[in-house]
């Protein structure tokens, strides 16, 4: 018989920071994934260079501010259908997370956060002897 | 059934789940759940941007984890452009999918412009998940004084 001992299969608490943003900021939207070894997170971050990333882990908390720079065209306006600001989104996140192992990638206005699991979160597989 | 017809009859059905959207956002915001607050006046994807000027037509829409190469852009008739692409979701190898709130699948966009462009000189450039296309008016939709004689 085996035993698999998992921590943390809950999906990071999908909450939103408000940090006191001056202009208009809006909350990207994100898909998350747990693998046996770590979280990764994808982020649609339109308009965010790599250098306009602040990514921090405080406790359990992952806090992300994309800066976008205004692209307002110098025209008449005819059709406004989205809003351009700056992205803020916070997570709780549910796994206790190896810190020294965080790693993030942008592509095509995408982030990827990668949050690997702490020995102690990750899975181990108990043998159980018969008595 | 045309495809006309298809069309609007999607439209209709992306408006009503837009609808229920809306009033699910509402339900999560009461548990202190967001799942997404960019305002949105259209539930038609990517929401578009347009401007004008004396010379030309912009269009902007935000299209991230999309490449230029897999985007069909067309003109039709000088004042209906059609953006047309897919994205798929990227799980990590052995992921199991705990959440995902972005947009996957295939879309097809048409507006109306303001004015007729000229379909043989559009430019398009994407850059960090922005798509911005330039269209030039077609000659014929300048305006053009008319002299109007004495009679």
């Amino acid at each position: 018989m085996a035993v698999s001992a998992a921590a943390g299969k809950k999906a990071p608490n999908a909450e939103t920071a408000h940090p006191a943003p001056s202009a208009e900021s809006y909350t990207p939207r994100v898909d998350f994934y747990e693998t046996p070894d770590e979280l990764v997170l994808q982020f649609d971050l339109p308009g965010v260079k790599a250098d306009g990333i602040d990514l921090r882990m405080e406790r359990d908390t992952l806090m992300l501010h994309g800066r976008v720079a205004p692209r307002t065209q110098q025209a008449e306006s005819v059709r406004t259908e989205y809003g351009v600001g700056d992205f803020y989104r916070s997570l709780s996140i549910p796994v206790e997370i190896d810190t020294a192992g965080l790693a993030a990638e942008l592509n095509l206005g995408v982030l990827t956060v990668h949050l690997p699991k702490h020995e102690r979160a990750k899975p181990h597989r108990i043998t159980v002897k018969a008595g | 059934m045309s495809s006309s017809a298809i069309r609007e009859s999607v439209r209709g059905i992306r408006e009503e789940i837009g609808h229920f959207r809306r009033h699910l956002d509402r339900l999560f915001d009461w548990w202190g759940v967001e799942f997404q607050d960019r305002p949105t006046q259209t539930v038609s994807y990517p929401a578009m941007n347009v401007w004008q000027d004396g010379e030309s037509v912009y269009v902007e829409a935000e299209l991230p984890g999309i490449k230029l190469e897999d985007l069909e852009i067309s003109v039709t008739g000088g004042t209906l452009l059609t953006v047309k692409g897919s994205r798929a979701a990227t799980p990590p190898d052995q992921a199991e999918c705990c959440g995902q709130e972005r947009a996957v699948g295939s879309f097809d966009r048409s507006i109306e412009l303001p004015v007729s462009v000229d379909a043989s000189s559009v430019e398009a450039h994407l850059e960090d998940g922005v798509l911005s296309i330039r269209l030039p008016g077609s000659p014929d939709s300048r305006s053009t004084r008319i002299a109007v004689k004495a009679g």
